[in-house]
């Protein structure tokens, strides 16, 4: 590196085009329009020539350091002024105590840092300093000298010469990534099918989302929408991610429409219950829980990315990115009035996968 | 040594005799900073990764990164006796039995939002000035791995929580995840240790988040500023800054003061953003439940384009072996970042490989001379935008009381049809600029005066620019696209690798093909001498060369029909 620094006082723009490092041609055919007229001192500022505006800007940045340190102090008043831990209204507290702290801290900093600032605008030198730019690319003659010793290193090694050393080097260096790989193979088992089924299977009740109460018929109205849970749900061990993931595959909405309303698909003519539908509550585009329902036009729309499906027709897609229909769960009720589950869901739930049970 | 405060004095001593310090810093301590507003891009990116190193520190004091399920009882009595994850119910803690503990959550959530902007806007000034050409390419391919870095840290942060939202955005990704044909069940069960969502996936990100992409970054932060220090800034064009200069103001002590303020000042903002604004509620949204969803889930604003691509791409799924293939996601969450990124990082080598330019550059661009480089980055900032918006398309349905599903439709055909006419509507700009550059230089900048000839005729006046300003609006280099070699060579060999050759010749066609050159001397001095015959009102006789321009009337003709007009307006 061969950083030259012009004096403090930078030369007239003459000189600074004077200097010239060995820099890369630069293939200029036409001459330039417009010579270049050279760096031009600034002129001074008012801070410069006046010795009145120098020491009021003096006492300016002075008074912003110290304006800081209060605010400083400040901040550690309002740390224990302002207590958090009450009996009643944590979230006033907090946001008061958030307040204070941020209030004066930032404060504090922007004075810190506007008085640093104004320091240098008005106080410091106002010259600039022109330095020569040096050639990046090293000359031919340390090029050569750096081959040399690389060259020198490689036939001193015997890399090139001694190909059983080096061959079974490479080797073994190729195969070194493989254990990384396989260590990581534990950090979760096979998918399986897992993804393919739920915990509703044949009689298994319908329970509202929340009390988890079973549900009758007569407890939903025409229009109305209601989330549900397999009954089985509850039977899950509370410790373990068994409930979050079945959470995440199990959820039903219900919804009832008059049943005349239904354009039943074939094969799907039993699946209400006197116009009561169940779906999954799982978009089939990237799986967010849908739950947005316009009850005249039995549209569901998924929050997320506004795939809408018409839970009148099998779940059909209307609207937005879902390829496909919405999951349907064939109702019954069983011999004490409740609504249960014929069957587990005829296809996979959620998403499409590589390997979606159809 | 007198001009040596004593103390630093002693400390140099100490050093230099152990590592030669004064070598170094003689060359350092006053290098040249040029001075200009788009400079500080750069630093608020690292001012915000310092801030957020700080107040993440703090963070990870409280935050256990664990998905077991605890009963809340702490004291935000809202969610009392609900289930969550413990690092849900630490975030609880953070923000309401820490004090200054929100105040930390915010400044590192601002603080993130701000990194990742700084990042971006920074990297649009590189790009529309020029300054990734060479020497500059590596720090270029840096600083687009540190915004890809960013993305993934931000992501991961965000999702730490495990509030609803943030487990929303997770549950996004498992489904883009799904969609890698073959292998996305068993990538997803890796990584979430089975079934989705599991008990893993916060502690696993968790030390992505604090250790791994902060590391990287940080490494790369510090070659970036290395090799930017080596290779000294760039500089715009103007009096005496040449491409062997740089012309600055001193790092000592003037920019330590100003750079160290304005870190000040970014830490600052972000402080009292986060005293007055309130970001990220957490306990508003609740825990992660995978059944449950609030209406108007959106993510940080970074990751607002790929929700948008998800939005607004049809639904397109195909089958292959019998197995779904979901193009309608693996599309927009998959292969779209790989379309915008696979271009922006070798970008430097592209534009170097068709125009042909291999030389060093330390002067800036000024956009307008590069129409068609500016013209490209306006049609990604479009494609961007319009990917951005689509994914608030919610809120503007609600906003503009427009049916979502026209909101959709209209994007769809926007993100393919917009770019291509902004680029071109900024090329014309571009070139129109050029034009007009083109005439100051040659004829002068219009005055406002209107002359009555005694003929009758009105012409305007047209004063001379500066020869500083004619100076700066000439510096750059003249550029013409590369010309192709002949077919064959004189003793009927053809040319080697022609075919690639002819689409770089038109690619550089592309590029320079229209650009409007600035003025030759002969054109200056031509439009020069048929302004003012008498050689009147020229300012520069001072052996500068010729004037920039001067007094001029400013008709459209070509020069050589000017001829009979006989003296030029005097001022």
């Amino acid at each position: 590196m061969s950083t030259h620094q012009s004096a403090e006082t930078p030369a007239p723009g003459g000189d600074v085009e004077r200097v010239e490092p060995t820099g890369p041609p630069v293939p200029e055919t036409i001459a330039e329009p417009i010579p270049d007229p050279g760096f031009e001192e600034r002129t001074d500022r008012l801070t410069d020539i006046d010795a009145r505006a120098e020491r009021r800007a003096e006492r300016q940045v002075a008074g912003m350091f110290a304006l800081a340190a209060l605010l400083v102090v400040a901040f550690l008043v309002a740390f224990f002024v302002f207590q958090i831990e009450v009996d009643s209204g944590v979230v006033e507290a907090v946001r008061n105590s958030n307040l204070a702290l941020g209030l004066t801290l930032g404060l504090a900093l922007l004075l810190i840092g506007v008085g640093a600032i104004h320091w240098a605008k008005k106080l410091m030198t106002s010259h600039e300093v022109v330095h020569e730019r040096h050639e990046l690319r090293s000359t031919d003659e340390v090029r050569a000298a750096a081959l040399g010793d690389y060259d020198l290193g490689v036939e001193e090694s015997g890399f090139g010469r001694r190909k059983m050393i080096r061959n079974s080097l490479i080797g073994a260096m190729a195969l070194l990534p493989l254990p990384a790989v396989v260590l990581l193979r534990d950090l979760g088992p096979l998918p399986g099918d897992k993804k393919a089924h739920t915990l509703w299977t044949a009689d298994v009740r319908v329970v509202r989302d929340g009390s988890f109460e079973p549900l009758r018929p007569a407890d939903l109205e025409i229009g109305s929408l209601v989330n549900a849970m397999p009954e089985t749900f509850e039977e899950l061990p509370e410790s373990g991610p068994a409930r979050i993931n079945e959470r995440a595959k199990s959820p039903v909405i219900l919804v009832r429409m008059e049943p005349d309303e239904i354009n039943a698909a074939e094969g799907r003519e039993n699946w209400h219950v006197d116009g009561i539908l169940a779906y999954s509550k799982i978009c089939t585009h990237v799986g967010c829980p849908i739950n947005l329902y316009e009850h005249n036009t039995h549209h569901m729309l998924c929050p997320c990315h506004q795939s809408t499906f018409d839970l009148a027709d099998n779940g059909h897609v209307v609207f937005g990115p879902a390829p496909r229909s919405l999951p349907q769960l064939p109702l019954a009720v069983d011999d004490d009035g409740y609504l249960v589950a014929q069957s587990d869901f005829t296809e996979s739930v959620g998403p499409s996968y590589w390997g979606r049970r159809r | 040594m007198s001009a040596v405060v004593n103390g630093a004095g002693k400390v140099v001593d100490f050093v230099d005799q152990r590592i030669t310090a004064s070598n170094w810093l003689k060359r350092n301590i006053r290098k040249a900073f040029p001075d200009h507003w788009s400079f500080l891009l750069g630093e608020i990116a690292l001012f915000s990764f310092i801030v957020l190193l700080l107040s993440g520190t703090f963070l990870a004091f409280w935050f256990k990164p664990s998905m077991t399920e605890v009963m809340y009882d702490g004291a935000y009595t809202n969610l009392r006796g609900i289930h969550m994850s413990e690092a849900f119910s630490s975030t609880l803690e953070l923000s309401f039995e820490v004090r200054g503990g929100l105040l930390m959550r915010q400044i590192h959530h601002w603080a993130a939002l701000l990194f990742l902007a700084a990042m971006s806007v920074h990297m649009l000034r590189i790009f529309f000035t020029g300054a990734f050409r060479k020497p500059r390419e590596l720090n270029w391919l840096i600083g687009a791995t540190m915004l890809i870095l960013g993305v993934v840290n931000g992501f991961t942060g965000y999702s730490l929580p495990d509030d609803l939202l943030s487990g929303t955005g997770m549950r996004i990704i498992e489904g883009g995840i799904l969609a890698i044909p073959f292998v996305g069940p068993h990538v997803s069960s890796f990584l979430f240790g089975g079934e989705y969502p599991g008990d893993d996936f916060i502690s696993r990100l968790y030390i992505i988040h604090v250790l791994l992409v902060p590391g990287l970054i940080l490494a790369l932060v510090t070659a970036h500023l290395m090799i930017l220090w080596y290779q000294k800034h760039t500089h715009w064009a103007g009096p005496g800054r040449s491409e062997r200069n740089v012309v600055g103001y001193p790092f000592f002590p003037i920019y330590v003061a100003k750079s160290g303020g304005f870190f000040f000042i970014v830490f600052a903002v972000t402080t009292l953003m986060s005293a007055a604004v309130q970001i990220n509620p957490v306990w508003l949204w609740g825990p992660y439940d995978p059944a449950r969803v609030s209406a108007g889930t959106q993510p940080d604003w970074y990751v607002g384009f790929l929700d948008g691509a998800l939005r607004v791409m049809p639904a397109w799924e195909i089958n292959i072996f019998g197995q779904p293939l979901s193009l309608g996601v693996l599309i927009p969450a998959l292969i779209l970042p790989g379309i915008i990124l696979t271009p922006l990082l070798i970008y430097p080598w592209l534009e170097q490989w068709v125009t042909g330019d291999w030389r060093e550059h330390h002067v800036l661009d000024r956009p307008r001379n590069q129409p068609v480089r500016t013209g490209i980055g306006v049609a990604f900032i479009t494609f961007y935008l319009l990917l951005w918006i689509a994914g608030g398309n919610d809120f503007v349905a609600t906003i503009f009381d427009i049916p979502i599903n026209w909101i959709t439709w209209f994007m769809r055909i926007a993100v393919i049809v917009l770019p291509p006419i902004m680029f071109f509507v900024t090329k014309r700009i571009c070139l129109g600029l050029q034009r007009r550059d083109r005439e100051k230089v040659l004829h002068g900048r219009e005055s406002g005066v209107i002359m009555v000839s005694p003929e009758g005729e009105y012409s305007e006046l047209h004063a001379p620019l500066s020869h500083e300003a004619a100076y700066e609006v000439t510096a750059h280099r003249r550029q013409t696209p590369v010309r192709l070699d002949p077919e064959t060579d004189e003793n009927g060999i053809p040319a080697p690798r022609r075919r690639i050759e002819k689409v770089r010749a038109r690619l550089s066609s592309f590029y320079f093909g229209d650009v409007v050159q600035k003025p030759t001397v002969h054109e200056l001095e031509a439009a020069h001498h048929d302004g003012h015959g008498d050689g009147h009102g020229d300012g520069h006789g001072d052996g500068h060369g010729p004037a920039p321009a001067a007094l001029d009337r400013g008709e459209p003709e070509p020069p050589g029909e000017r001829s009979e007009i006989g003296t030029g307006p005097q001022p």
